[in-house]
Formats: C-alpha cells, sequence, structure tokens
C-alpha cells in the first residue's frame, strides 16, 4: 500500500505536521497487552468493588436498581444494534429506525403524549432542554420548579438555562406533606413564567396529588407545564398527559437499563402535538413513512432542519449521539412487561417499599416516611438522635448499604436519608436492613 | 462478494401479541408483606385511569419481533461502514465482555467509596491516560457525548471569562465554515455569537481571514485537527496565538484525533480545552446513535473550573470530591457514561503506547491508499487535490457527475449500499459540493478498501451505461428509498403510533 502510494515511510505521511509539534517520546501509557491479560487485569480491578448483590442497597435519587431481564440484554447485545451507527441510510437500517419508532411511542403512551423524540442524555439534560424550549415558546425567561428537587438535576438545569439568561425560582413545599405548595406557585407565577416544573414522584419518593391544579394555573399564565417522571411509576399513577402536561420529561434508566455506576442513563423527552412544540423540541425524532412507490411502510428520521448538522447554530439543540442503545433497552422491556406487568411492577414496589416505612418508623428514634403522603419506591428515614452518616457506617459492617445521606441538601428536615425499595428487594433484605438499624439505634443507646 | 438485505414485512409491534399476554415475570411481594401492609391504594387524584396501550406479547414473540428487525440493520460486525468523521472501526469483543460484568452493571454511583475503589481506579486512570494522549493538565469525564463536551468546553470558558471580568465583552466564538453542526449549535447553547472564518484555498483555516474575525471580543475559537476535510491544520501554532493574544480560548474538537495518537497531541498544539470521542477514538461501540461520551481535558489554568464532583486519589484511596468553589458546577447526572468508559479503559489497556500509534498510523496510510485509488478512477473529483497527504478521512466531490448525469452524492451511497458497504458521509463539510467523506479506519483490511474501490469503479461505469439504476438505488437493502417529504410533512407526520392511530 504505501508503494502504491509513493511513500517509504509512514511519516511521510505527517511532514506536514510541524517537526517541533510532534511528540518526540512514547506516550506514558502501559504496553500492549493480550486479550487473557486485559480480562485479568479489568476483573481484578472489577473485583474490588462490592456491588448491590453482595450488599442488599437501598439507593436510588435519579438511578435505581431493577431486574433487567435476559431477554433485554439478548436483544442490545445483538451487534447488528450495537455496532450501527445513527440511521443516516434509512434504507439499510430499517430495524433500528423501526424499534425507536416503537420505542417513541410506548413513550407516548405511558406519559400521554403524542410526540417523543428517540432519547436525551439524561433526566436532568433533558429539564435543561425542555426548560430551553418554553423560553423558546414563550419568550419568557423564568422557570419555577419545586424546592424539593434533586441537586444534579438542578445544577445541570442551571447550566443549561443561564447562557440564555433565564433563571430558575424555587416554589416552597408544605412542612407536613412535602407537596409543592400551590399558594406559593400563585405568588410567584407571572407573565415572566416561561414554565411550571413539577417532578411526580418528587425527589424524595412521594408523589404530588395536586398536579392537576399545577397545570391549570400554570395554563392560565401563559406559561408551559413540564412534567418529570420516573417511567417505572407509570403503571399505577396517571399518564401526566391526562393532567395537563405540555412536556413530559424522565430517567429511562429504570426500564431495563443496569445502573453502571449511574451511566448510561436515559433521557426521556415527550410532548404534545402541536406544530409549535415539534418545531421546537430537541434531539432526533423518528417517524413512519412509506416507500417512495407507497407500497410499504418504512421508517426515516424526521424534521431534521430542528438539528444541528442542518440548521448548525439555530438549532434546537446541539445534540448528536444520543442514549439509542438505552432506548432499545426500555422498549424491549416494556413490550415484555406489557400493561399488565408494568402495573403489577408497581404495586409490588407499592407494597415493598410501605412494608420498610411500616418497618422502619417502628423503630425508636425512627421516622418514616418525614412527609404524610403516598409514597412511591422511594421515601425519606429520620433518626432522631443519630446522624445518618453514623448508621450508614454501621450499617456497611452490617453489610448493608443504606440510602442517600440527604440531610445537608435540606437542614431544616434534620437528619433525613432517601431510602429506595423495588421489586428486587426480599423481604429478607429488608428485615436484614431494620434488623441492622434496630441493633445499631439500641447499641449505641 | 453480494449482499441482499433480509426483507421482513414486519408489522408495528403494537400489531402482534394478544390481549392478556406477558412476557415477563417480576419478583412479586411476598404475602407475608402483603399481609403486613395490606391493600395499598393510590391517592384517587392521580391513580392511572387512562388506558395504557403498550403492546401485549410473550417472550418468544418479543424476541422474534426483535431478532427480525436486528436482521434489517447494517452494522460494522457486518462490513465497511466508511462514514467519514465517525470513525467506525471494529468494537473489541472483550471490551463489551467486561463492561457487562455484573461487578459493574450492579454498582450504584451513590455507594460508599469503600465499596467502590475498583471502579473509582479504574476511571482515576482513564483520566490520567486521557490527559497523557491529548496533552492536558486534567480530564473529566462526565460529558455524555462530544457534544456535550464541547457545550461543557464553551460554559468553561464563559467562567474563565467571568472570572477575568470580561463576561459582557467576550461574547463571540469563532468557528471556521469546515466545522462540524454541533460547534455553532454548542456555541449558542453557552449563549455565544458564531463568528464564521472560511478555509483557504488548500483547505485549511484561512489565517488572514481569521485575524480580521478576531478581536477583543472573542472568547474562544472551536477548531478540529486534522480537519474535517482530512487535513493536518499547519498553522496551528499561529492560529492559536491569534486567539491567545485576544486572551481567547482555543477549543479541541477530538472528533478527529484517531490520526495523530502519540503523533502530535492538541495541548501541544496549543489546544486550552480538548474532548474526546471515546466511541469513535476509543473502539466503544456506536449503539445505533450512542451511548458514548465525551471527556474533556483542560490546561492547568482551566482545571478548577471542571465540572463536579471530581473523582481523587490521595495515594491510598480514591475519592469523590465537590468541593471546588470555581466550578462550572453539573451538566448531567453523576460522574459520566461509565459503561462506556470502562470499555475504553479496557482498549487502551490492550493497545497500549504503541497499539495507538499503529492504529493512527495505519487510518492513516487507510485514508490515503483509498484516495489514491478512488482518483485513479478519474470519475470522482478530489476538491484541493491529491498531492497533501490527508489524515484519517478522504473527501471526494460527485459535481461533475452531477452536472453531466444527474447522479448525486446521495444517489451514489444508495448505490453502495447495494454492495453490503455503509454508504459514507454525505453533504459534510458543507463547503464541498456534493460531498462523500470516507474515513476507513485502521480496520479495514487491504482487500476490503479495494473491494470498496472497486464498488466506487463499478458506479462509475454504470453512470455512464445506465445511470437510472443508480437513482433509483438501493435495490438490495430491506426496503427501497423512502418518501421523506410525506415523513417531516405536518399533514402526514406520524411521530409515534398514537398518531398513526388518529390519522386511520
Ligand atoms: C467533527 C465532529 N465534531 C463533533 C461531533 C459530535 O460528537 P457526538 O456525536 O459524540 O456528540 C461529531 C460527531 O459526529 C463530529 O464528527
Amino acid at each position: 500500500m504505501m508503494r502504491e502510494i509513493g511513500i517509504r515511510d509512514i511519516d511521510e505521511l505527517y511532514a506536514d505536521v510541524p517537526e517541533d509539534l510532534k511528540l518526540k517520546r512514547k506516550l506514558d501509557l502501559p504496553s500492549p497487552l493480550s486479550e487473557y491479560e486485559v480480562e485479568r487485569n479489568v476483573e481484578s480491578l472489577l473485583n474490588k468493588n462490592r456491588t448491590t448483590y453482595d450488599l442488599p442497597t437501598f439507593l436510588g435519587a435519579g438511578c435505581w436498581p431493577h431486574y433487567v431481564p435476559a431477554v433485554v440484554e439478548n436483544i442490545i447485545g445483538r451487534t447488528e444494534f450495537l455496532t450501527s451507527y445513527t440511521p443516516y441510510q434509512p434504507e439499510i437500517s430499517q430495524g433500528l429506525l423501526q424499534l425507536l419508532f416503537e420505542y417513541q411511542s410506548m413513550i407516548c403512551e405511558l406519559t400521554g403524549m403524542d410526540v417523543a423524540n428517540s432519547s436525551l442524555y439524561d433526566w436532568a439534560s433533558a429539564l435543561g432542554e425542555a426548560a430551553r424550549m418554553t423560553q423558546r415558546l414563550t419568550g419568557r425567561q423564568e422557570i419555577l420548579v419545586p424546592k424539593i428537587i434533586h441537586p444534579d438535576r438542578l445544577a445541570t438545569l442551571q447550566s443549561y438555562i443561564q447562557p440564555v439568561n433565564m433563571h430558575v425560582r424555587n416554589i416552597e413545599f408544605d412542612r407536613t406533606t412535602g407537596q409543592m405548595s400551590l399558594e406559593d406557585l400563585e405568588a410567584k407565577i407571572s407573565e415572566k413564567t416561561a414554565a411550571v416544573y413539577v417532578e411526580n414522584p418528587s425527589y424524595l419518593g412521594f408523589t404530588e396529588t395536586n398536579v392537576k391544579e399545577m397545570g391549570r394555573i400554570a395554563h392560565e399564565h401563559d406559561a408551559r407545564f413540564i412534567v418529570g417522571v420516573d417511567p417505572i411509576s407509570l403503571g399505577v399513577l396517571e399518564a401526566p398527559g391526562e393532567y395537563g402536561a405540555d412536556i413530559v420529561i424522565g430517567e429511562g434508566q429504570p426500564l431495563g437499563n443496569s445502573m453502571n455506576f449511574g451511566g448510561p442513563l436515559l433521557g426521556i423527552f415527550a410532548c404534545r402535538r402541536e406544530p409549535a412544540f415539534i418545531r421546537q423540541m430537541p434531539g432526533r425524532i423518528v417517524g413512519m413513512t412509506t416507500v417512495q412507490n407507497g407500497t410499504r411502510r418504512a421508517y426515516c428520521m424526521i424534521l431534521q432542519t430542528r438539528e444541528q448538522h442542518i440548521r448548525r447554530h439555530r438549532a434546537t439543540s446541539n445534540i448528536c449521539s444520543n442514549e439509542t442503545l438505552c432506548a432499545l433497552s426500555a422498549a424491549v422491556y416494556l413490550a415484555l412487561l406489557g400493561p399488565n406487568g408494568l402495573k403489577e411492577l408497581g404495586n409490588t414496589i407499592i407494597s415493598k417499599s410501605n412494608y420498610a416505612m411500616k418497618r422502619l418508623n417502628e423503630i425508636e428514634g425512627v421516622e418514616s416516611p418525614v412527609f404524610s403522603s403516598f409514597h412511591f419506591k422511594e421515601f425519606t428515614v429520620k433518626f432522631d438522635e443519630k446522624r445518618v452518616r453514623d448508621v450508614h457506617r454501621n450499617l456497611l459492617r452490617h453489610n448493608v448499604l443504606g440510602g442517600k445521606d440527604v440531610s445537608k441538601e435540606f437542614p431544616k428536615l434534620g437528619e433525613i436519608a432517601l431510602y429506595c425499595v423495588t421489586e428486587i428487594h426480599s423481604k429478607e433484605n429488608i428485615d436484614q436492613l431494620i434488623d441492622a438499624v434496630n441493633h445499631i439505634l439500641t447499641e449505641s443507646s | 462478494m453480494g449482499y441482499r438485505q433480509s426483507s421482513w414485512i414486519e408489522p408495528c409491534i403494537f400489531e402482534l401479541g394478544h390481549r392478556g399476554r406477558k412476557g415477563h415475570d417480576l419478583p412479586k411481594a411476598e404475602r407475608s408483606i402483603i399481609e403486613e401492609v395490606g391493600e395499598v391504594q393510590v391517592p384517587n387524584k392521580i391513580q392511572r385511569r387512562s388506558a395504557l396501550e403498550l403492546p401485549e406479547m410473550s417472550e418468544v414473540e418479543a424476541v422474534r419481533h426483535f431478532t427480525r428487525l436486528s436482521q434489517m440493520n447494517y452494522s460494522v460486525d457486518l462490513g465497511l461502514y466508511p462514514l467519514g468523521s465517525c470513525t467506525m472501526k471494529y468494537n473489541p469483543k472483550i471490551n463489551d465482555k467486561l463492561a457487562t460484568s455484573s461487578a459493574l452493571t450492579k454498582l450504584h454511583p451513590y455507594q460508599d467509596e469503600e465499596t467502590v475503589q475498583g471502579i473509582l481506579e479504574i476511571l482515576y486512570t482513564l483520566g490520567r491516560w486521557l490527559a497523557e494522549i491529548t496533552g492536558t493538565f486534567k480530564v473529566t469525564l462526565q460529558p455524555a457525548a462530544g457534544a456535550q463536551g464541547e457545550f461543557l468546553g464553551a460554559l468553561i470558558m464563559r467562567a474563565y471569562h467571568t472570572i477575568n471580568g470580561k463576561q459582557n465583552s467576550k461574547t463571540e466564538l469563532i468557528i471556521p465554515d469546515s466545522a462540524h453542526g454541533t460547534n455553532p449549535a454548542s456555541a449558542t447553547m453557552a449563549g455565544f455569537k458564531v463568528l464564521v472564518v472560511p478555509s483557504d484555498k488548500n483547505g485549511s483555516i484561512n489565517v488572514e481571514a481569521l485575524k480580521t474575525v478576531a478581536s477583543k471580543r472573542t472568547a474562544g475559537l472551536m477548531l478540529t485537527n486534522p480537519n474535517t476535510l482530512g487535513f493536518f491544520e499547519e498553522n496551528i501554532r499561529e492560529i492559536a496565538e491569534i486567539i491567545h493574544e485576544y486572551n481567547g480560548l482555543v477549543y479541541y474538537d477530538g472528533a478527529n484525533l484517531n490520526p495523530i495518537l502519540g503523533k502530535v497531541r492538541p495541548g501541544d498544539m496549543g489546544f486550552d480545552i480538548v474532548h474526546i470521542n471515546i466511541h469513535k477514538t476509543f473502539g466503544t461501540p456506536h449503539g445505533g446513535g450512542g451511548p458514548g461520551a465525551g471527556p474533556i481535558g483542560v490546561s492547568e489554568k482551566l482545571e478548577k473550573f471542571l465540572p463536579v464532583p471530581r473523582i481523587e486519589y490521595d495515594g491510598k484511596r480514591y475519592f469523590l470530591s465537590s468541593k471546588k468553589p470555581h466550578s462550572v458546577g453539573k451538566i448531567r447526572s453523576f460522574y459520566g457514561n461509565v459503561a462506556v468508559l470502562v470499555r475504553a479503559y479496557s482498549y487502551l489497556l490492550s493497545l497500549g503506547a504503541e497499539g495507538l500509534v499503529e492504529a493512527a498510523e495505519v487510518s492513516t496510510l487507510n485514508a490515503n491508499y483509498l484516495l489514491k485509488k478512488l482518483a485513479e478512477i478519474g470519475v470522482y473529483e478530489i476538491p484541493y487535490g491529491s498531492e497533501r497527504p490527508r489524515k484519517h478521512e478522504c473527501v471526494l466531490s460527485v459535481k461533475s457527475l452531477f452536472r453531466k448525469r444527474g447522479i448525486r452524492a446521495l444517489d451514489i451511497s444508495k448505490r453502495l449500499l447495494d454492495e453490503g458497504i455503509h454508504a459514507p458521509t454525505i453533504y459534510f463539510p458543507t463547503i464541498i459540493d456534493e460531498a462523500l467523506m470516507i474515513e476507513p479506519t485502521e480496520s479495514f483490511e487491504k482487500e476490503e478498501l479495494d473491494r470498496f474501490v472497486e464498488a466506487m469503479r463499478r458506479i462509475a461505469e454504470e453512470a455512464e451505461k445506465n445511470p437510472e439504476k443508480i437513482r433509483t438505488a438501493p435495490h438490495n437493502t430491506s426496503v427501497g428509498r423512502l418518501d421523506e417529504a410525506r415523513a417531516s410533512h405536518p399533514q402526514t407526520l406520524v411521530p409515534s403510533w398514537r398518531v398513526f392511530k388518529s390519522r386511520i
């Protein structure tokens, strides 16, 4: 090949790189290893970890332990999907395109929306994109956000909206129920408000019951209503489309995606069918059409004039590579569960998490949940006499990983932690937690 | 070799299955739990009442449906995928095996640090290696993709100018006309005005033009080097100096890092911020469009702006630190696309320093070999001539075929599909008319390169003898050309099954 192109040394192909810029030494990296050595090396590091299978774990807060059926892993492991890229050539990529259309359609069914994109990076960045979309739609600069929100989500939202001089205002919550305050919302909403945002279930696990009223208040002021969801709750919780949501976002990781130490995740983004909305949507969208002579259905990416490769600096978002494979997992997962499976799963989670709350609450010096609302999957646990940090350190000695310590995030609420219980927590796991907490609290008193 | 793609007439999933069927049973609450808590009701106001029309199918039905779909999808493991700028190299299987180990998949990001020392060590070490490869001081692994790295880089520029009291005057980002669409899109997302600099007659950035656009309003410049034409920007140092003189920052779009690995480093060229497309350069599977990962590396003076938490090491243990008062904060949840990053770690372990240089050199050799062979066909134009060596990719134009025979880059790309070859990137960079952008990567054997050249030769001949065959291609794929106008027309738009049902 070198002969063909008339060179003797590969370096001739780098003759245009200024000599003094070239790296004159070897990169300071290890020497190449055989596959066997690589496997041993990586495995020995990974095996230093203790996984959520080794230790019953009660962590959630944006990344949740759910079972991933073997079929999901099998399908997304198929290299026809795994090693392809964005379906720029639809004729040779119908499989992926159809599956993405099915994903989008299932997200629409879950959320009660008409249009979903084929993924954003995660819930947090989807919130940033949604906020910016409402700014473009309304020309307004303010988003109202519940005070109880994941700090990563809030920080990401800030990063996304500050450059366009948009800002966040917090809406207070009710101290007994945790619910976002309708009075405070009424007081703060104005003609400056681009959007009202609420999460259901909330960051601290309770469900917001006044969502319909929130949507109404938002719309009375010509603001848009954005709802953030954990989609796995939507077998039992009402679809946000039914209570007035204009845009629904959320974290799709629970739908058939492993936790992987927090990434990749799956940003859900769906909205109503209004043309103005669709034109302003971020991200790729797959649509159904036909072949040119109309004889059969076919699928392709649509409305690409919104996107960066065509619209460049006026694009609705900069997103290019997204989280397609995670979206495929979600589609396979939802197809396996179906409506009945998702509903059953929701009820299982409700029973198990209520069992955990009840047992924890029975312990002297422990209150769970802190708020008197209905909770789904996650809930607060308050320790009256002890620091969360100390309890959790002790729990680890009992081979249990407690929830997320959120005391610093909400100092007024005391020593509280956010716990998560899903279908993978057996009664035995929960009882192990209860025994350990009991032991720790009695031991020290 | 020939090609015929499977062509199932596959119903949409909502048309399959049967009411009442289910494909998976998840664990249920134990009877003793139910006895203890009784029936717990969702509050009336938010109970799901609306229909939930998900598919209802058995496990085997689901497996067959999705497997049939997979047969209608072309991928790197099936054959040539010379999609320019996307670096569709081979994705080693060992990396997938390791990254799907339950010692990774079942880790929660908020676990006590003591229980995740292994994964923290992998991520910390990977960050150090990436800093070494790019010649930067510190790397964050947080961005989910290249474009998010660009956005983060632009936010860091803002933070840097703000701390210097210049937030109101540093308003412009300069971007070459050959840049990828994400560059200008990321710049506007971060609140900058985009100024475009033209390329010169050699396909490099026009330095004189750059001097006229650069000013005290310049916050920075975004550039990929080698650029999207495959050329190394020889004047890179002068370019960086022009920007630095105005106290602007120079951002490196790392999409084209592959051909210079271990040969020349962005940091040494004068770049202040560098992103890396892990899914391109470090061989992680593209997943049908993602997930990828887009870590960025920065120079020492910008380190304090990196997002939190940072992964640190005190000589004994690895830990996460968020106490960074100057940090730009966060652009996503948690720490990054870890499952992708672990594959990159394993890739780098396999290749080592020597392997990386070899990958770079072979990818460059392949691109130049293709250029030479494709030029010999005599039908495809080579913008900027064949003299100057390319790096990872080469760009052809079919302008004259279009003029003479009405055959467009799009038609050629469709005809390539008939050969079982994925099309190159087309109509990019936008400064070339009827562009075909071809990036073979190092994972094409010579026979495969020749097969690609032969296919292009056959198409050139066919353009003379039977142009209609090209204009109506593809013929061997699952479906022929689509009605894309209908797909995006407001009256016929079908973005979901719901909308489909409402239209009938
Ligand atoms: C030159 C260039 N820059 C930036 C990007 C964006 O990277 P990503 O898709 O990882 O967001 C790409 C990807 O196609 C690219 O080719």
